[in-house]
């Protein structure tokens, strides 16, 4: 789907520092040589299955399609995988091959600390160095995220310019990235970014759709009518769409945050309420004011408070083959709650914005037709603050 | 030639940058004033952005001051328009390909002709994506300034030989901000920049000190100076226009030097 120049469409791009140009080419170079290497693909299947617990299951739903009363919801547990999240996917691609380029030295950012977990992990797993830089006010919200980083043998440097949240985190791995490329390989966590990023990400996640399309024909020996995942940057989603873009019988849903509304200032719903612009090495849709400046974003799910998206999602807005909707914290949090009691899987909060989808859509469908939702990651992370939301002071 | 190889002819180039509008816009006006008074040969104006994704931790705060101002790119075209009365030392912005974007490529680069903006500086624009600014540019003659940087390698060449107004080569890896001691081989570099355009070169990312600008402006055509500028604003706020006027001073004398 993108050019040579990394374009899908009009967005994506490579708008960057000069500094960091021969770094990307590099970066493209080896990407475009080991993804085609039999010997590199056998070697990060391996580390998927045995290291990171894939395939991941998808799971009939059968309470919560009853309950709801209409399609047939099937449930793509990303939540079981090592760390409990689909981002050990992207990482585990990413530091692999950071490892044949001879990088020694990861660093990312992370919003709510899934991301930077993974990192770590992988750090650990192949014995390099790890810097994950994480917004301060994020630190202090997702403290026990810190502390396992920390015990992965990360070091976790808190971002105070700027909102002191996940932009920031990007931005500063960015200039940190400028100062320090010989050694340094920047495992960025979402299909964003300047290119490879978004394409390079959204491979190594597309194992998502690969498997559901492989179980759904064996389950049902057919293709289901939609899929729906959550948006931040995009990168759980990309990978659930990836394999069914082809076949446009399938509906593509990305569920964005609202947070307290679209009609508000506090959304973080970046292709509902954002504009045309170009930001951390992209162009796409961002969230931004008259002038140009990126506007400060809320969500009540960290991993989706972010005020851009990626580059191919913008582009399967435009062409219309994804649909983009927004999910308020309120019917988040609900579906956090339902999915918990109906089914006992706690999924993250990010993950309950694709749950409150399925909760309005699949009472209106028939009961031969079939919806994929796209369980990101689990909830244990979100209890604190979804019990806070609740008005119940719990710690961590 | 234009307006800004003006600013090189027969001599070394001393370069300051300023965030407009920090702490306010009659700071800054007063501030260029002051540079212009005391020898700055081209003006590098700074349109704040939030997110300066090239900027050190002085600059970076900067941009945060100025836009809690109320800093917008109209303020910053009207400033210029004041400035222009009677000021014809070459102006180039700095500023970050979104506000550029936002604005609109065409009605900014036509106001930077119309209020007399000379040439544009855009970190987050390589060579690649140059196409989304540079027919614009050429039409309304507003140089789009090209940055070399020390990891450029075999791009220099291809850089230089369509470069614009001058080369703003990048002096260290990394982000803006003052530096004790700059490692990278400028030298070899700009002779490949010298090989392949005959438009002049400065150095700029982590000079602050007259020893260095003698030394930057030795090796190339002139000296680009912003964080050690923004620090003193950041010391004397409205009070800081008269030590820039002497920093600016003390700076230009290292780079005569070199002439």
């Amino acid at each position: 789907m993108t050019n040579k120049s990394g374009r899908f469409g009009q967005h994506g791009g490579q708008y960057i520092p000069e500094t960091l140009m021969n770094a990307v080419i590099e970066l493209e170079q080896a990407y475009n040589f080991y993804k085609n290497d039999p010997a590199f693909n056998r070697e990060l299947t391996a580390l998927f299955n045995e290291y990171a617990n894939r395939p991941s299951r998808l799971y009939y739903a059968e309470k919560l399609s009853k309950e709801l009363g209409g399609a047939k919801i099937y449930l793509k547990r990303e939540d079981l995988n090592h760390t409990g999240s689909h981002k050990i996917n992207n990482v585990l691609g990413q530091a692999l091959l950071a490892k044949k380029m001879g990088k020694t030295r990861l660093i990312a950012e992370t919003g709510a600390g899934q991301h930077g977990v993974a990192t770590a992990t992988a750090a650990a797993l192949m014995g390099m160095e790890c810097v994950v830089f994480m917004g301060e006010e994020d630190t202090k919200r997702q403290a026990l995220n810190v502390y396992r980083m920390k015990l992965l043998g990360a070091d976790v440097i808190p971002v105070r310019t700027g909102t002191a949240t996940l932009k920031d985190a990007v931005s500063e791995a960015m200039r940190e990235w400028t100062s320090r490329i010989d050694d340094t390989h920047y495992c960025l966590g979402s299909v964003m970014g300047p290119h490879p990023f978004p394409s390079m990400v959204r491979d190594f996640q597309a194992v998502i759709s690969r498997e559901t399309k492989l179980q759904i024909m064996a389950k049902e020996n057919r293709l289901p009518d939609m899929v729906i995942a959550c948006v931040g940057g995009g990168s759980n989603a990309m990978g659930s769409f990836y394999h069914f873009i082809n076949d446009t019988e399938v509906r593509l849903v990305g569920c964005e945050a609202a947070g307290r509304g679209i009609d508000t200032f506090e959304t973080a719903a970046t292709i509902n309420t954002g504009k045309l612009g170009v930001f951390h090495g992209m162009k796409s849709y961002f969230c931004q004011d008259a002038y140009g400046q990126i506007a400060p974003v809320y969500s009540i799910s960290a991993g989706l408070d972010y005020p851009g998206v990626g580059p191919e999602h913008a582009y399967l807005h435009d062409i219309g083959r994804a649909e983009y909707v927004a999910i308020t914290d309120d019917e988040a949090v609900n579906a956090f709650e339902y999915l918990s009691r109906v089914e006992g899987i706690i999924p993250a909060i990010e993950s309950a914005h694709a749950v409150a989808y399925a909760m309005k859509e699949a009472p209106r469908m028939d009961k031969d037709q079939i919806i994929v939702i796209t369980i990101s990651g689990r909830g244990d992370k979100d209890c604190a603050a979804i019990a806070r939301y609740r008005g119940e002071d719990i710690y961590e | 030639m234009s307006n800004i190889q003006k600013a090189f002819e027969n001599k070394k180039a001393f370069i300051p940058f300023i965030t407009c509008g920090d702490p306010d816009m009659e700071t800054t006006e007063k501030a260029v004033r002051a540079m212009v008074a005391n020898g700055a040969d081209l003006i590098e104006l700074g349109i704040p952005f939030s997110d300066p994704t090239a900027e050190g931790p002085v600059i970076q705060e900067a941009n945060i001051r100025a836009l809690s101002a109320g800093t917008t790119t109209d303020k910053v075209f009207d400033l210029v328009r004041r400035l222009r009365k009677d000021i014809t030392v070459p102006f180039v912005f700095m500023t970050y390909v979104n506000v550029v974007f936002s604005y609109g490529a065409q009605r900014f680069i036509a106001t930077c002709r119309e209020t007399g903006v000379d040439g544009i500086i855009l970190p987050d624009l390589p060579y690649e994506e140059k196409e989304d600014f540079l027919p614009i540019c050429k039409q309304y003659g507003v140089d789009l300034i090209s940055l070399i940087a020390p990891t450029s390698d075999h791009r220099i060449a291809m850089i230089a030989k369509d470069a614009d107004g001058f080369i703003y080569l990048v002096s260290s890896l990394g982000v803006t901000g003052v530096r004790n001691e700059i490692k990278s081989d400028l030298t070899s570099i700009v002779k490949v920049i010298r090989e392949n355009t005959d438009i002049p070169c400065a150095i700029g990312f982590g000079i602050s000190t007259p020893e260095q600008a003698g030394a930057m402006s030795a090796i190339a055509d002139g000296a680009i100076v912003g964080s050690a500028i923004i620090k003193i604003l950041a010391e004397y706020g409205q009070d800081a226009p008269k030590h820039i006027g002497d920093y600016v001073r003390a700076m230009k004398a290292a780079c005569n030097k070199n002439i």
